[in-house]
């Protein structure tokens, strides 16, 4: 059985609750932390286990916690991303809802670790349940004495908040995070200055994964050796995969990074197969705004050798042949899937969700979208996937923030690997219409029976 | 060893010092510098917005000679020693430039003919520029419902490039900010939320700052194509502002008053709207002199008359004798 760090205690009934969770060994990192080791110690464990960023980007963690400003006199923070929206990714939702003190504990830990004694979690306004149960664990976490003025004797405080968001994805973008925390309108910043310089009101500010911080406890339980131990390579540890798409069973797994991606699909222990004995098709393999790849690429690399599930092994062969890990949302389309239909759906995301500060993605996405929606709807044209591909490349690197570069890639690799099908849509839009609309997809708008 | 930093634009050398972006290296190089239609200098924190100024940075800096990763928007990256920075000499920055001017326009009505900023509008120099000659876009354009801010001020959404310029003004030259941007990503638009005119005495400043037709002045409206007025430097005492203006006139009439503009398009004193709108005889102004207007411009020279004197007018004995 593959070692497990964040969901070891997801099957003990009543972990919700602080007693559970302490009975089963929970906020001894705390108290090791706060008793045994120096914040400098913590940071340099974090660096020595390698962990990196689970939400999308895979920064090492312990170098992002390093390039705080601890010179400044000014408060420092932490916090915590909890504004998890990428289609396909559901795994900080899932590991709040089951177990929210492995994240107050993270908490904890990392802010101590950092200096910070005000910290906020910002979570997505939409999960209101998950909003209710971490205020829940917050209070009984205050009432044990873990959060609050002089927690456990040390001589450390430390006030955390819980925000919602508007529901807004573009505010699971760092900056437009911290805009949005202190009450303005979400829009990305301009870097430099980073959050580490000047981040919240102005302060040094580390913003991390809600995954990211659970696995700091763990660590600092069992040292950053241990962790990093587990995994392979640069990629250490273990991540949460939430598996959604035609697979038999869909849902969210702790996998060791590592671990090869045709295992992950057909193993009765993790997908368990394409539902329906159909044939695999494609999978986006890090959540909506990674390149799609075909069944030959995602399970072996363009050099032959067997994809596996980590940082480099995913990425192999750049966007020619190769995609991301991002945040861990692996979404698995089978033989019926159309190519054209879900990037439109991808398309209108991202439309919907960009912020309008900075032209091309304000204005290239609503394009992508109304020329994709004209080739799945019958009206394309031979030159409109050259175009598309052209306006993915004006859009990609060209903006202030990363949802330009996501709203470009899957537009650009789907191109890239189902050329075939975009032409068929636009030859033979008859065909591929009647498909959709008597097959496989339901009506984005209900047609009313007679 | 000297403060300066050395940086490098398309092969050109400028010592500059610390602190100065690469823009306003470049336009103190002269020659052909970055375009910016949200960048505006007398206006903190703007610009990053309309990418429009990306440029190509070949080698950060002496001590790290690695290039950039990615373009930079030239308006909001600071220089360092030794940078090298490619801009009109770049394919890349072009090629980018084209792809910026061609989304600044998909959405744009292109209504040159009707509107009163054309001859003096950032969007149409930029697209004679780097525009396309044909478009590619073929989906409709998006359309807002108009909304009235007032008496003073015109608002065309439609025409709008969300620059931010107008917001930032609204901020750091009024008393209080009574608009703002509303909605998110292609629909969002500029919109006072309650429907509330824009008025205090600085609102008017919002139209000299706005790269595009989205806001012009209402009291000007239809009266004249910009290059077929005559612009005069002008002045009066005025307890608000500087009183420093530029008069636009037909014939003898002023038809309208504006703040005076560098030649990087850039407003150099805001002025009160009592200067603005409140002031439009001739009696009311002491007038310099023609305005010096860049060559490049339609506004061309050549086109001045001396203005009717009468006893009314007040012309500054200088410009008489000459």
């Amino acid at each position: 059985m593959a070692t497990k760090i964040l969901l070891e205690n997801l099957a003990v009934e009543g972990i919700r609750a602080i007693d559970t969770y302490m009975a089963n060994g929970g906020y001894r990192a705390v108290s090791k932390a706060l008793k045994e080791m120096s914040p400098d110690q913590l940071v340099e464990e974090v660096k020595a286990s390698g962990l990196r960023g689970r939400g999308g980007a895979g920064f090492p963690t312990g170098m992002k916690w390093s390039f705080l400003d601890k010179k400044s006199d000014k408060p420092r923070y932490l916090v915590c991303n909890a504004d998890e929206s990428e289609p396909g990714t559901f795994k900080d939702r899932y590991l709040m809802e089951r177990i929210p003190h492995l994240l107050i504990e993270g908490m904890i830990t990392a802010s101590y670790a950092l200096g910070a004694n005000t910290s906020y979690i910002y979570v997505r306004g939409e999960m209101m349940s998950v909003i209710r149960l971490l205020e829940r664990a917050i209070a009984e976490a205050y009432a044990k004495g873990f959060l609050g003025k002089n927690i456990l004797g040390s001589g450390y405080d430390l006030e955390l908040y819980v925000q919602p968001g508007g529901g807004a994805y573009i505010c699971g973008e760092e900056t437009a995070l911290l805009e949005s925390l202190e009450g303005k309108r979400g829009n990305p910043r301009n870097k430099p200055p980073f959050p580490a310089v000047s981040g919240l009101y102005g302060c040094p500010t580390v913003i991390n994964n809600v995954e990211t911080i659970a696995s700091v406890p763990w660590i600092v339980n069992n040292g950053g050796a241990a962790y990093a131990s587990i995994g392979l390579g640069k990629s250490t540890g273990t991540k949460l995969i939430s598996a959604c798409g035609n697979i038999r069973q869909p849902g969210v797994y702790e996998i060791e990074l590592g671990l090869p991606v045709e295992e992950f699909i057909y193993s009765d222990a993790y997908c368990g197969g394409i539902a329906e004995g159909r044939e695999l098709k494609a999978v986006v393999p890090g959540g909506s705004s990674v390149p799609i790849l075909p069944k030959e690429l995602i399970l072996k690399t363009a050099a032959g050798e067997p994809r596996l599930m980590s940082y480099e092994s995913l990425a192999d062969g750049g966007f020619v042949s190769g995609s991301m890990l991002g945040s861990g949302g692996f979404i698995v389309f089978d033989e019926r899937a159309c190519i054209v239909r879900n990037l439109w759906n991808f398309t209108r995301f991202y439309h919907h969700e960009s912020c309008g500060q900075c032209s091309p993605c304000r204005e290239g996405t609503g394009w992508m979208e109304k020329v994709l929606h004209r080739i799945e709807h019958g009206h394309g044209k031979m030159s409109d996937i050259d175009l598309l591909v052209d306006v993915a490349k004006h859009i990609e690197g060209k903006t202030i923030c990363p949802l330009g570069d996501a709203a470009a890639w899957p537009v650009g690799s789907a191109i890239r690997h189902f050329r075939d099908e975009f032409e068929a849509h636009v030859k033979h839009p008859d065909s591929c219409l009647a498909k959709h609309l008597h097959g496989a997809y339901a009506h984005a708008v209900p047609i009313m029976e007679p | 060893m000297s403060d300066l930093l050395k940086v490098t634009i398309d092969g050109k050398s400028i010592e500059v010092p610390p602190g100065t972006t690469i823009m306003q290296a470049a336009r103190q190089l002269g020659g052909k510098y970055p375009p910016a239609m949200c960048y505006y200098e007398p206006l903190k924190n703007t610009g990053g917005k309309c990418r429009v100024c990306l440029v190509k940075v070949a080698q950060t800096s002496e001590a790290n000679p690695r290039p950039m990763p990615k373009l930079v928007a030239s308006c909001i990256t600071r220089v360092e020693h030794g940078m090298v920075v490619e801009n009109e000499t770049s394919p890349e920055v072009l090629d980018a430039r084209n792809g910026v001017v061609e989304f600044l326009l998909i959405n744009h009505p292109l209504d040159c003919p009707v509107c009163d900023q054309a001859g003096e509008c950032d969007l149409q120099n930029l697209s004679y520029e780097h525009g396309h000659e044909q478009t590619r876009y073929e989906e409709g354009r998006r359309e807002f419902e108009r909304i009235d801010i007032g008496p003073y001020v015109q608002l065309h959404m439609t025409r709008c490039i969300l620059c931010y310029r107008c917001v930032y003004a609204a901020d750091q030259l009024t008393g209080q900010r009574v608009h703002g941007v509303l909605n998110r990503g292609d629909v969002s638009e500029i919109g006072t939320y309650i429907q509330q005119s824009i008025e205090n005495e600085f609102s008017g400043n919002i139209i000299d700052v706005c790269p595009v037709g989205a806001l012009t002045d209402k009291t000007y409206r239809f009266k004249q194509r910009v290059w077929f007025s005559k612009p005069f430097d002008a002045h009066r005492d005025c307890d608000k502002c500087c009183g420093k203006v530029v008069l636009w006139m037909k014939g003898d009439a002023i038809i309208r008053v504006t703040a005076r503009k560098n030649e990087f398009g850039e407003v150099t004193d805001f002025i009160c709207n009592d200067c603005r709108f409140e002031h439009k005889q001739a009696s009311d102004w002491s007038i310099e002199g023609p305005r010096d207007i860049i060559p490049e411009s339609v506004i061309g020279a050549n086109k001045y008359e001396l203005p009717v004197v009468s006893p009314a007018v007040n012309v500054d004995a200088k410009f008489v004798s000459e």
